[in-house]
C-alpha cells in the first residue's frame, strides 16, 4: 500500500495539477478548451470525460505496452482512444442528453485531443498501470479545473448564471447592469485563458523547470 | 518463448485482434444503450414541436403533455393531398421532400392548431424549426427554431425565446405571393403583417431562416388552404 502512494507516484499525480500542467505549461487541448467553456455545466462534463478516458486509455495502454507491436503504435493509441471516446459518447448521449447535445462534437473531437496521446506516448509506453492511471487521472483533473474556472467566469459575466440557476439579482439589472455578451463568444476564453497563464507563471516564476 | 514483436505477421495479427475486440465492445454498447438514447431524441422532439406552440413543460411531463396535445400526424404532400394518415412523426427530418412533408394536428384548448417542421441551412450548418398555425390557416400562434452550429451569441440566438415570440400573430403570407420572412434588424418594416424582425449581427443566419420560412411555406401552401374553414 505504501508503495502505491510513494513519494515518486505522488509526484506523478501532482505534477499535472500544476508545474508540469498540461494547459497551462504544454498549452495542449487548447480547442475545446476554448469551445465548451460558454457554461459551467458542459464544462464540468467535458473535464470529466476527459479525466476518465485520459485515465482508462492510460491504464489499457499500459496493460498492453510489451506486446504493441513499435511500428503501429500510434495507431493502436488511436484505436484505444476512440474506442473509449465512442463509449462516453453513447453514455452521455443516453444519460445526459442535453449536455451531449451542448458538447456536440467535441466529445468526439476528444480524440484528437493533443493530452491524450501526448500522454499515452510519452508516459503509458514507458510506465505501469497504477503509475499510468495516476498520471491520466492527473492530467485529466488538471485540464478540468481550468475548463471550470473559465467556464465559470464564462457564464457568470455572459448570462449571470452559475450552472443554469440566476446569480446576479434583478435589482441589479433593472439598475443598468448588463450582461457582457463578449464572454459567450470563444475570443473571450481564449483572453481568459491568457491571463489564467500569465496569472499563472507569474506566480511558479522561481519553480519553473 | 520470445516473440517478435516487430515481425510483419505479428503487426498485422495484432492489428486485425485489436479491431476485432474493439468492434464487438462498440457493438455491445451501442446495443445496450439503444432504448434510452432513442427515448431522448423522441423527448427532445417533442419538446421542440411543444416549445412551437408555447408549452413549455418540464422534461419528465413532455411526453405526458404531447401526447394529450397532438391528435394527429398525416403526411401531405405539395398538392396538399393527405398520402397518409399517420407517421408524420417517424419522418427524420433529413426524409422530408415535396412528397413526404408531415404535418402535427394539435389540439391546444380546445382550438386547433398546424404544426409544420421546417429545414434549411444557416451560415455554418443546418438549422430548422417548427411553425405552429392557427385553424385561420394564416396567423401563426408560435415559433420554434434551432441550430446545429450557428455563431454563438449571435446566430445562435434563433434558438431563444425572444426571437422565436416575435413571430407570434404574424401572417404566413400576404395573398400577394409574399411569404413571412425576416428583415434586418431595426429595419423599417413595409409590411408588418409578413416581416419579422431580426437579430444584428446576425445577417446570414436570418437569411437562412428567410429562404427555410419562404420554401416550405410554399410547399404546405395547398395543405393550408385545403384545410382552411
Amino acid at each position: 500500500m505504501s508503495q502505491l502512494f510513494s513519494n515518486a507516484n505522488k509526484q506523478v499525480f501532482m505534477a499535472p495539477l500544476n508545474l508540469d500542467h498540461p494547459i497551462l505549461i504544454q498549452v495542449l487541448g487548447i480547442c475545446s478548451a476554448l469551445a465548451v467553456t460558454a457554461q459551467l455545466e458542459p464544462a464540468i462534463v467535458m473535464g470529466l470525460s476527459v479525466t476518465v478516458i485520459t485515465a482508462f486509455s492510460n491504464v489499457i495502454i499500459s496493460l498492453i505496452r510489451k506486446t504493441i507491436p513499435n511500428r503501429i503504435r500510434i495507431i493502436i493509441q488511436l484505436v484505444v482512444v476512440a474506442a473509449l471516446v465512442t463509449i462516453v459518447s453513447m453514455i452521455l448521449k443516453a444519460f445526459a442528453y442535453d449536455v451531449s447535445v451542448k458538447l456536440s462534437v467535441y466529445v468526439g473531437l476528444i480524440i484528437t485531443n493533443c493530452i491524450l496521446m501526448g500522454r499515452l506516448e510519452a508516459f503509458a509506453m514507458m510506465n505501469g498501470p497504477w503509475e499510468s492511471f495516476l498520471d491520466g487521472v492527473g492530467n485529466g483533473l488538471g485540464y478540468a479545473y481550468i475548463l471550470v474556472i473559465i467556464g465559470a467566469v464564462r457564464e457568470f459575466f455572459g448570462a449571470g448564471t452559475l450552472l443554469g440557476i440566476t446569480i446576479i439579482p434583478q435589482s441589479a439589472y433593472d439598475a443598468g447592469y448588463v450582461n457582457n455578451g463578449m464572454m459567450t463568444m470563444p475570443a473571450m476564453a481564449m483572453i481568459l485563458l491568457g491571463c489564467v497563464i500569465w496569472a499563472h507563471r507569474a506566480i511558479n516564476k522561481e519553480g519553473t523547470k | 518463448m520470445k516473440i517478435n514483436t516487430n515481425s510483419n505477421t505479428y503487426t498485422i495479427l495484432y492489428a486485425c485482434g485489436v479491431v476485432i475486440i474493439v468492434a464487438f465492445l462498440l457493438a455491445y454498447v451501442s446495443s445496450a444503450l439503444k432504448a434510452p438514447s432513442e427515448a431522448n431524441e423522441r423527448i427532445d422532439q417533442q419538446k421542440q414541436i411543444l416549445a412551437s406552440l408555447n408549452l413549455r413543460p418540464d422534461k419528465k411531463d413532455v411526453e405526458a403533455k404531447f401526447k394529450e396535445v397532438v391528435v394527429a400526424d398525416p403526411i401531405v404532400d405539395t398538392t396538399g393531398a393527405e398520402l397518409k394518415a399517420d407517421g408524420g412523426f417517424n419522418v427524420a427530418r433529413k426524409e422530408i421532400a415535396a412528397t413526404n412533408l408531415p404535418v402535427y394536428v394539435c389540439n391546444v384548448d380546445g382550438e386547433t392548431k398546424y404544426v409544420l417542421p421546417l429545414v434549411g441551412k444557416g451560415l455554418w450548418g443546418t438549422i430548422w424549426g417548427y411553425l405552429a398555425i392557427n385553424d385561420d390557416c394564416e396567423t401563426i400562434y408560435g415559433a420554434y427554431f434551432s441550430h446545429e452550429s450557428e455563431t454563438a451569441g449571435l446566430g445562435a440566438l434563433i434558438a431563444d425565446q425572444p426571437f422565436q415570440d416575435k413571430f407570434k400573430g404574424k401572417k404566413i403570407h400576404d395573398g400577394a405571393g409574399n411569404y413571412l420572412k425576416v428583415v434586418k434588424f431595426g429595419a423599417k418594416q413595409d409590411n408588418p403583417d409578413i416581416e419579422c424582425d431580426g437579430i444584428s449581427g446576425a445577417t446570414l443566419t436570418i437569411n437562412g431562416v428567410s429562404s427555410m420560412l419562404h420554401d416550405y411555406l410554399k410547399m404546405y401552401q395547398n395543405y393550408l388552404l385545403s384545410k382552411k374553414k
